[in-house]
């Protein structure tokens, strides 16, 4: 049979507050544990919340990035559920009335076509604790420090098709929230999490079919992973007559499997209602309006911006507009160097090679941007060639000193003194008489292919110094005698 | 000594009559004769008392004190106190030492008040007998065969019999009022919103409320004074200016005017009870009041409303007693889930689990609209009916009870029996108001309580109100003759 | 309104209370009655009544995004049954 596949996303998304969402214990990373925790996060008998407005600022943010419409009021709810990182025994969410409704984003497949995927909501909500499972006595241990983080939880409708669809609406959703600055987006500590739900249909059926719920896989690759494995699981058992059960699964990159998470089977009465300890949050129009106003450039819009202001094309402008932080570098390259095609080239050929090399971020590059522009601009006072410039730039990455230093260290500067590229040129020819000889009783054609020849002699004889430009027409001169 | 003022204990404090060490041993002396019989407290802080009490000396030798400075009081054993054992009166928490201090007993500390103890309650505030603790019941000081009202039933004993100046409570279907009516002395419960909870244990977190407990209206509005305000840390404390409790106590009555609900005097209420309540409105006449007949029609709903409100919301408030963080854990749990239910099973009473499985029903799916919802809608109801009454009066007036305190025991085979005592009081809590008792009379020898109901952040004027009832008779003065016993 | 005992059972469950037989006829009796009690409400007409949640219909505070609480580990750990390694331990968990 002929299936189709249809997926639908959930992404917690962990904000880069400064504090917690209900209480003012710092929001961190690798603490030791259970030392930023407040009585709130701990779930203290009597610790009250109190909402945290940034949190309430960067949820607006991306409503306004996704076309969707703002919750004028918006409430908490708590969902109750019992296990040991959710020390007060209930998650305060919001279900009814999220901060953020419906609304839209636009991904560009690997075709170059451009879909549509709609986003049913996005809601503000705590994250919890975290279970270590190291062995403690056959015991395991709960540290608390990520209990009251600020997550939102950004959920889409069940619009994509393919895998290849889902990874390019999650990387799109990694870019809008990096762009806007509300998250990391650190997928690989935890900071961007993705459920998928994904459920088979006979093509051209338009009810849907039954969905498993595959929780918590962070990376853009285990997700594709994730979701061909389960595809398969599901096609299998259809296939055979079977029917699938709906539940929620873990992923195990290890294994390259999904397997049932039994654990959470009978925890499916959550029991929302509204949180009598926090009231609805009201905004009002002029808030929204002025945090639309305020809204920096997103990603569409930055390519766009690209190819109009840097005459790139569409596709260097995709690929350099794809993360904040490597835009950001970008910019700031070409800003320095002056010449943003040149700019472009080296971001996406030499620096992107030395970082997939060492499988380094553009964030942790050991070149800056500003070192980066420097040593292009070194290209264009016609300082060196291209080719010193990239011998230049593996110094740089391996931390020598700024272009300039080394240039000068080195001694790579070219030789663009006419004088002195003349008489080298006459030392080559006097060297070579035979040759000069042989070029001169050659018709046009042939002396075009023996240039070269010289070429290369007055380059070996300046040790690569020599400005090409420069040396071809005096070449050519003495040459022709 | 047992029988003054604040105001008058403050005046001796300050003349140096008597100095706050010594008030506070004479209060542990009396604590060790009689409470013995009475169970008020659950934990008596003899060291910290004489510490703070010496600390208050200092004080008020400096001439730095407030009207509150060196004078013993007791806290109801649900508001967290940092360093001091704090137990909800259940098992679950037997040995919970909250490492930070409540709103409430924080403002107090800071107006110089010396902590006697802890008080005994029903376990987690679920009760109206005071029958429901881990620690036993607490008897009414009038007659201990009965029962003192609850939940804050360890305060209001502890006041009437003096065993402390004064004491709080929490009220979140009348847990202030009722057991303030059933044992003879004066309590209010503020608008919701007027005093923090932070740090109070939740029960019911949108109707509890905390305010005080003391032989007088003029006693509770220096603790009203001390408590309330706006409080950064509850996100539900309203951001309403207090008023100055005690400016307008003898505010002249003339042009009050009294609502009286037909629905307090219906069947069910006690004749004796109807006749003090009586007796009580025609002495505010006597003061310059006239009195108004009127309906508050959905009254009869309140019972229903507030018996799934507040299981609803206290289901999900106790999920976090789960035997991780603090508390009771039963010994050697099989597995995880069997820590759960058995360190919940076997830490709370029957009647906290019965209201926690009544609200985790209300919420679950399915039943969520019929019942939650449901009871929010009449909740509404509930609120305009108040919203319109006090567009025509200034204060409503009704019974606390319909009967003054009943037997130890007497009710414990019926709980729905108990459960519709609480008549008078849930209306208030649901809609938020606020209302006081105060001592009305006597009927078969226990004292009866007058409600006197307000507009939202009337608390200056409910105190005016009682106050002048208090200037007029003598019902709040009389004590109750004490058995001395361990 | 009368419950079930396999209704007591499913909401003891849902609440993680121990039951055993005679606490589960024992609530089937007294969940019932609070039921029937509350059973009254469904009498009353709400159509259009909004639920109210909060007596004053507030609208929530908000909090300036700054930390203001230091480390108190020790202190939040004393109150625990069992603790290691400055983590809350509990009956392993599996997934």
């Amino acid at each position: 049979m002929n299936w189709e596949v249809v997926i639908g996303l959930e992404i917690h998304a962990q904000l880069s507050t400064q504090s917690k969402l209900f209480s003012g214990a710092a929001r961190s990373f690798g603490a030791e544990p259970n030392t930023n925790t407040t009585l709130v996060d701990l779930g203290m008998p009597g610790a009250l919340p109190v909402f945290n407005k940034e949190a309430l600022r960067m949820a607006v943010m991306f409503g306004h990035a996704v076309n969707a419409e703002i919750g004028m009021t918006s409430v908490f709810a708590r969902k109750n559920y019992f296990y040991p990182d959710l020390p007060k025994g209930y998650q305060t969410s919001q279900m009814d009335h999220p901060i953020v409704g419906k609304g839209h984003l636009d991904i560009t497949l690997e075709d170059g076509t451009v879909k549509r995927v709609g986003i049913t909501r996005a809601h503000l909500e705590e994250d919890a604790g975290k279970s270590l499972h190291e062995d403690f006595h056959g015991m395991t241990g709960i540290d608390l420090n990520r209990s009251s983080t600020p997550l939102l939880e950004i959920v889409s409708e069940p619009d994509m098709r393919s895998a290849k669809e889902a990874v390019a609406y999650v990387k799109m959703i990694h870019s809008i929230i990096t762009y806007l600055g509300i998250s990391d987006g650190n997928m690989a500590e935890g900071n961007m999490r993705c459920d998928i739900n994904i459920s088979l249909r006979p093509k051209g059926q338009t009810e849907y079919g039954t969905r498993t719920e595959i929780k918590n896989v962070n990376s853009f690759r285990f997700i594709e992973r994730a979701i061909y494995t389960e595809i398969e699981r599901q096609a299998d058992i259809l296939e055979d007559g079977g029917k699938i059960v709906q539940e929620t699964r873990l992923y195990d990159p290890d294994k390259d499997e999904t397997r049932s998470m039994r654990s959470k089977e009978d925890a499916n009465d959550y029991r929302y209602f509204p949180c009598p300890d926090l009231l609805p949050i009201e905004l009002t129009q002029e808030y929204v309006d002025q945090i639309a106003s305020n809204l920096p450039e997103l990603p569409t819009q930055k390519a766009e911006r690209f190819m109009s202001e840097y005459k790139l094309s569409e596709y260097d402008a995709g690929v350099l507009s794809a993360s904040r932080a490597m835009a950001d570098y970008f910019e700031e390259v070409a800003k320095v160097a002056g010449n943003a095609k040149l700019a472009a080239n080296w971001v996406m050929g030499e620096l992107s090679k030395y970082l997939n090399t060492e499988g380094k971020d553009i964030t942790e590059s050991p070149v800056s941007a500003t070192a980066l522009g420097e040593l292009l601009v070194r290209i264009e006072d016609n300082t060196i060639n291209g080719k010193t410039a990239k011998s230049v730039f593996q110094a740089m990455w391996e931390g020598e000193g700024s272009a300039d230093q080394i240039i000068d260290a080195k001694g790579l500067k070219q030789v663009t003194d006419t004088g002195a590229i003349e008489s080298m040129i006459q030392g080559v020819l006097d060297a070579n008489p035979d040759q000069v000889e042989q070029f001169r009783a050659s018709d046009e054609d042939k002396q075009k292919k023996m240039i070269g020849f010289f070429m290369g002699q007055v380059m070996k004889a300046s040790q690569g110094k020599a400005n090409p430009g420069v040396v071809t027409p005096i070449l050519n001169k003495l040459l022709k005698g | 000594m047992i029988d003054q003022s604040i105001a008058s204990l403050a005046k001796k404090l300050r003349d140096k009559e008597i100095s706050s060490v010594e008030l506070t041993q004479d209060y542990l002396a009396r604590i060790k004769q009689y409470d013995g019989q009475l169970n008020s407290y659950i934990t008596i802080t003899e060291e910290i008392a004489l510490a703070q009490a010496e600390a208050a000396d200092k004080q008020l030798a400096q001439g730095a004190a407030s009207p509150l400075t060196g004078l013993p009081i007791a806290h109801k054993d649900l508001f967290c106190t940092d360093g001091i054992l704090t137990t909800c009166a259940s098992k679950m928490l037997h040995n919970f030492v909250p490492p930070y201090e409540s709103t409430v007993t924080g403002r107090m500390l800071a107006s110089g008040t010396v902590t006697l103890g802890k008080t005994n309650m029903d376990e987690f505030a679920m009760g109206s007998s005071n029958e429901k603790s881990y620690y036993g019941a607490v008897k009414n000081p009038w007659n201990l065969d009965k029962v003192p009202g609850g939940s804050s039933g360890g305060s209001a004993a502890a006041v009437a019999a003096g065993l402390c100046v004064a004491a709080t409570g929490t009220d979140t279907g009348g847990s202030i009022r009722q057991p303030a009516s059933f044992c003879g002395i004066t309590g209010l419960k503020p608008t919701y919103g007027r005093v923090s909870r932070f740090g109070m244990i939740a029960y019911a977190s949108s109707l509890d409320q905390a305010g005080p407990m003391a032989r007088s209206a003029e006693d509770c509005a220096h603790i009203l004074q001390s408590i309330a305000g706006f409080d950064a840390n509850d996100s539900t404390s309203a951001e309403v200016d207090t008023e100055d409790y005690t400016a307008n106590l003898d505010a002249p009555l003339t042009g009050l005017t009294i609502g009286l609900p037909k629905e307090y005097f219906g069947d069910g209420l006690n004749n004796d009870v109807a006749s003090a309540i009586q007796e009580a409105v025609k002495e505010f006449e006597k003061l310059g009041a006239t009195v108004k007949d009127i309906s508050l029609p959905n009254l009869n709903l309140s019972i229903p409303s507030y018996y799934v409100i507040a299981p609803s919301e206290a289901s999900s408030n106790l999920s976090r007693f789960d035997g991780v963080r603090y508390g009771y854990r039963c010994e050697e749990p099989k597995d995880l889930m069997d820590m759960y239910k058995r360190s919940r099973g076997e830490a709370f009473g029957k009647e906290v689990q019965k209201r926690i499985m009544v609200g985790t029903y209300a919420l679950s799916e399915g039943y969520y609209d019929a019942y939650y919802l449901k009871a929010q809608r009449i909740r509404r109801l509930i609120k305009e009916d108040f919203v319109k009454a006090f567009e025509e009066v200034d204060v409503i007036m009704g019974p606390v009870a319909p009967t003054t305190a009943f037997g130890i025991g007497a009710k414990t085979d019926d709980p729905i029996a108990m459960y519709l005592e609480d008549i008078y009081t849930l209306s208030v809590n649901l809609a938020g108001i606020p209302a006081m008792s105060v001592p009305a009379g006597f009927a078969d020898g226990m004292p009866v309580g007058l409600q006197i109901m307000g507009n939202y952040f009337s608390e200056a004027k409910l105190l005016n109100v009682a106050h002048k009832f208090q200037q007029a008779t003598d019902w709040h003065t009389k004590n109750p003759s004490l058995v001395e016993g361990a | 309104m009368s419950l079930e005992k396999q209704d007591v059972i499913k909401i003891a469950h849902l609440a993680r209370l121990s039951l055993d037989d005679s606490d589960a006829e024992q609530y089937q009796q007294s969940l019932s009655s609070v039921l029937d009690l509350v059973e009254q409400m469904q009498s009353v007409d709400t159509d259009g009544v909004e639920p109210l949640s909060n007596p004053l219909e507030a609208k929530q505070r908000l909090r300036e995004d700054i930390v203001t609480e230091e480390n108190r580990r020790e202190a939040f750990l004393a109150n625990a049954p069992q603790t290691e390694a400055g983590l809350f331990l509990v009956p392993k968990v599996i997934d």
